[in-house]
């Protein structure tokens, strides 16, 4: 009490100098925050808006299907088991199949991927319900980035060539009958919806799919035979690694702000311990031990990091609140990506994430007023109450 | 109590290493001092006193000999124990005040108080009566750099005798200070001697406390000179028969 009491009042003592520390320290803090936040609240958000648009519960995977390779559909097909039919009829799985395409709208020729879907399905958020129509001869759905690139709105016609199951290209015109909104650019970029029936017609792959997407509360065994399993971990890898890669990445910012502040500290210690010989001498006169004025010192650098706090919740709190409260506009950057990024970017603070970087500060502030204040240990009270430097 | 043994010290040396060699700052010390003794150590500069005081105060420890303080033998002392030793029983008092800046006059005096766990309520008590004994209450929210030098030094005497010490140290205490202020603060000093029966072992050059001791221990390179008790000094010797006992040493010399 008495050593926190007096490293107070020393830190305060010291006026400009112990604010201008503290000030960086604690934004050094509150950078901190606001970047884990924002990149755990993306990621949090991607794996929402991606577990309700693409990926459900997970996936399963014909043994052939690569999604990052188109030519892997070729051969990616298989027949639905009776089992996986009933599973279907419950709602807890929903076929998609997948086709390479070539599509031609206004004079424009870009390859897309046809993907079945079935109108029924419930699990994925996926406007299905449009398929069914009795307006239109083939219905399809496109997301709002594919409309974009394309220049399709509702209402529009364009000619889709594929090859069917034995290599032979056939063409139909399919109509747009709704465009969606996700935050989800891999079920949306170059992608064509069509009715998972109508689908297996035109390939004349008649009951087949690609992969099966369980729903998120799916009780299905994980064992499916001939389908291999993908859950949402496996299938959110790449993202997540983007996003650590991401944190990593932005905890040089933070980073560079904590070591201007640590080593303004370190630098305050060493002058203090090199200057205040005879103050220590003095406590070691009245009683204290090495290492209660080792403490003493250490506790007085590492003070900066409460300062640090408190000026943090003085204009850090309401900052971040007021960013979680109403998130971080990104209006174009997020197509530009190509990732999973909502319009808006809401920042979440985990209490975990907000400790860890309370954590931080605190430890290597007193780290930092530790290392020099080591250096007490050695000094004999006689020279330092002289005042001089041995 | 009047006989009891505070200081017990034999055959004491105290060498400092120097390039590589020694430096040999005391040598052949023997001395005894006793409860309630106002003693001085007098030399030129150079001498060995604060050397000798910081030993007494197991700031230090000895090279050869002795240093027995209050019962503790101080080269046997762990780091832990010495400083418990000056936390219960030695007070200090230095030439340059030493009092914490960022603490008030009261907070300066409690300090040993805090460092020794006492509680709230005894310190409350102990402070006043400290601060009261060198005049000072009506300055415990004062910062130490609101004060004169004079205050300063009873401040530190408040701070030295706050914890009820068998023994203060004071090392120079008027060095800084004008006449006036020197005896006042020698005169604060003797009374509480006599009130408290602490034991005050100086190391001084200045006359006007000298005037005051009833032992005057001269050392001289680092030896004991002499070690004599001027004959006015006795219980009930008032504060002015010191002062003229003084100018009366002094003129003596000259
Ligand atoms: N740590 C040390 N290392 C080497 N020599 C020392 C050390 N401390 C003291 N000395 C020497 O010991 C001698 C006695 O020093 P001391 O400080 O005790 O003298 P003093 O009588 O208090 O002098 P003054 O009246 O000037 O304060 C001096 O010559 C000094 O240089
Ligand atoms: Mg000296």
């Amino acid at each position: 009490m008495l050593a926190v009491k007096l490293a107070f009042k020393n830190l305060i003592g010291a006026g400009l100098r112990t604010w201008l520390t503290a000030a960086v320290l604690s934004f050094a803090f509150v950078v901190t925050v606001f970047y884990n936040g924002l990149l755990d609240g993306w990621n949090l958000q991607a794996r929402n808006d991606t577990q309700a648009w693409e990926i459900g519960g997970g996936q399963f995977w014909h043994p052939q299907y690569d999604r990052f390779d188109p030519f892997s559909l070729q051969d990616a097909h298989a027949g639905l088991s009776l089992e996986v039919q009933r599973l279907v009829e419950q709602k807890k799985l929903a076929p998609l199949l997948i086709t390479q395409a070539t599509a031609y709208s206004g004079g424009r020729m870009i390859n897309v991927l046809l993907k079945g879907i079935d109108a029924d399905q419930r699990i994925l958020r996926l406007p299905t319900s449009c398929f069914k129509t009795d307006s239109v001869e083939i219905p399809a759905f496109i997301g709002r980035r594919m409309a974009a690139a394309m220049g399709l709105k509702p209402g529009d016609a364009l000619l889709v060539r594929w090859r069917d199951q034995h290599g032979v290209f056939d063409a139909r015109e399919v109509t747009i009958v709704q465009i969606f909104t996700a935050n989800v650019p891999s079920i949306d970029n170059g992608q064509i919806w069509l009715a998972l029936d109508r689908l297996q017609d035109m390939t004349g792959l008649h009951n087949q799919a690609t992969l099966l997407v369980a729903a998120t509360d799916h009780q299905t065994p994980i064992e499916l035979s001939g389908w291999i399993f993908r859950p949402p971990s496996f299938l959110l890898k790449e993202f997540e690694e983007i996003i650590r890669s991401k944190k990593v990445g932005s905890s040089i910012i933070y980073g560079l702000l904590l070591a201007i502040a640590l080593l303004a500290i370190f630098d305050t210690q060493v002058l203090s311990i090199f200057r205040r010989r005879r103050e220590i001498g003095t406590y070691m006169a009245m009683g204290m031990t090495r290492s209660q004025v080792i403490g003493l010192f250490t506790l007085e650098g590492g003070a900066h990091s409460i300062l640090a706090l408190l000026l943090a919740l003085v204009y850090g709190f309401p900052l971040l609140r007021w960013l979680a409260l109403h998130g971080i506009g990104l209006p174009e950057v997020a197509d530009a990506v190509g990732m999973t990024m909502g319009e808006k970017l809401i920042p979440v603070y985990s209490a975990g994430m907000v400790l860890f970087a309370v954590a931080l500060v605190v430890v290597s502030t007193t780290l930092v007023s530790y290392l020099p204040a080591r250096r007490i240990a050695g000094l004999k009270p006689t020279e330092a109450l002289r005042g001089k430097v041995q | 109590m009047e006989n009891k043994q505070i200081i017990d010290i034999n055959n004491l040396v105290k060498r400092f290493p120097i390039g590589d060699g020694y430096f040999t700052a005391l040598q052949g010390i023997t001395l005894r001092f006793v409860a309630g003794e106002f003693a001085g150590l007098v030399g030129p500069s150079g001498s060995g006193k604060t050397t000798l005081l910081n030993l007494i105060g197991s700031l230090d420890s000895p090279s050869e000999g002795s240093v027995v303080v209050l019962g503790h033998e101080v080269s046997r002392l762990s780091h832990r124990e010495s400083a418990a030793l000056r936390n219960y029983h030695i007070g200090f008092i230095f030439q340059t005040y030493n009092l914490l800046p960022v603490f008030s006059v009261y907070d300066n005096v409690e300090f040993p108080l805090l460092l020794q766990k006492r509680d709230a309520v005894g310190r409350r008590k102990a402070v006043m009566e400290a601060l009261d004994w060198v005049g000072l209450s009506h300055k415990a929210q004062s910062r130490p750099a609101q004060l004169s030098g004079g205050e300063c030094q009873r401040v530190s005497i408040a701070r030295a005798m706050v914890k009820r010490p068998e023994l203060v140290l004071a090392d120079e205490p008027s060095a800084n200070l004008d006449a006036k202020n020197s005896h006042h603060i020698i005169q604060t000093m003797k009374r509480l001697n006599r009130e408290l029966g602490t034991t005050f072992l100086f190391a001084t050059h200045d006359e006007k406390v000298m005037g005051y001791l009833d032992r005057i221990i001269s050392l001289d390179d680092g030896r004991v000179a002499r070690d004599e008790r001027p004959l006015c000094v006795n219980e009930a010797q008032s504060d002015s028969t010191a002062e003229e006992n003084g100018h009366a040493r002094r003129q003596a010399r000259i």
